[in-house]
């Protein structure tokens, strides 16, 4: 039954690599999108964290500024 | 105009929604998998084999779907000179570039099989390079020019001559003899597929469709705190 399932009367290695082949990329693709944001948001927390605190007051007048801090895992803000 | 597409306004529902689009995503693709694999029949000339078409036809009509997006928002941005609009069409590009590949990495892995080769220039397969080598330039376009204006410029004009080659590649098969068959599932008449092989078909349709809109709005996030970096130093 299993080998029927993994052998597919011989198709098995066309179906099973057009699948992983599939899935790899969308994998790769989201490990290098997430990891860019994760990036860009360490950086502006970073940044976050040099301003003084005039500029942070008005940095959090942005709805958007304020979304980044709380989304950011990295955040100590 | 636009002022439902201000950023502010956006980023607070596009920095939440990820997390549940994964969710969701894994939930159906998930269920796609296993109809895809094991629960729907296989061809009576095809065998096992078709079961390559739940991959290869979903991210086909999907780069061919967002391809037209970005060569649409390509053309308002244009018009109505509107920032956030080639913002979205950037951040869509990833998503249907991958997904242009993998048509054409898998289409070519069923040829094998089907047709007894792993390429033919018939028409269909050429027009979908042509359609990668057009998502190539319009990325690699954003890379190059470092002035926004200009790279708006150049991105809208690659995607606005690209979305010429759409049409071309949907109705390929009926124009030329090309290995591929003529359309099986249709919008404004009968689709010829049976139902058993129908239903996988758009359940995997919408777990990539899902993927596609999950890595947009993770590439639109990144490219609205990078603007955001930039107005920190300014300030």
């Amino acid at each position: 039954m299993i080998n029927e399932m993994i052998l597919m009367k011989g198709y098995g290695v066309y179906v099973w690599s057009a699948f992983s082949f599939t899935l790899i990329s969308f994998a790769i693709l989201y490990t290098l999108i997430k990891i860019n944001l994760v990036k860009e948001q360490n950086k502006f927390v970073a940044k976050f964290g040099l301003l003084n605190r005039r500029k942070i007051k008005l940095a959090k007048t942005q709805s958007t500024n304020r979304e980044i801090l709380l989304n950011s895992t990295s955040s100590k803000i | 105009m636009f002022n439902i597409f201000k950023i502010n306004k956006i980023f607070e529902i596009t920095s939440k929604a990820p997390k549940y689009i994964f969710i969701i995503f894994i939930i159906v693709l998930s269920i796609g998998l296993a109809e895809a694999l094991f629960l729907s029949p296989e061809d009576y000339i095809q065998s096992h084999s078709v079961r390559i078409m739940y991959v290869h036809v979903p991210s086909a009509w999907i780069a061919l779907g967002i391809f037209s997006l970005i060569a649409c928002l390509s053309i308002i941005s244009f018009i109505f000179k509107n920032k956030n609009f080639s913002l979205i069409a950037k951040s869509l590009a990833p998503p249907g570039f991958v997904l242009n590949i993998i048509a054409l990495v898998t289409g070519s892995i069923w040829g094998k099989p089907t047709w007894g080769t792993w390429w033919a220039w018939d028409a269909r397969i050429t027009s979908m390079l042509i359609l990668v080598l057009f998502y190539s330039m319009y990325i690699l376009a954003w890379r190059i020019f470092d002035k926004k204006e200009q790279a708006n410029k150049i991105t809208s004009i690659i995607a606005i001559v690209g979305v010429i080659n759409v049409p071309i590649i949907k109705f390929s098969v009926d124009w030329w003899s090309t290995l591929h068959q003529e359309s099986s599932v249709k919008v404004f008449s009968e689709t010829s597929i049976h139902s058993s092989m129908l239903v996988p078909l758009l359940i995997m349709t919408a777990a990539f469709s899902l993927f596609a809109l999950l890595i947009f709005l993770m590439k639109y996030n990144t490219e609205l705190i990078k603007i955001k970096n930039k107005g920190l130093d300014r300030l």
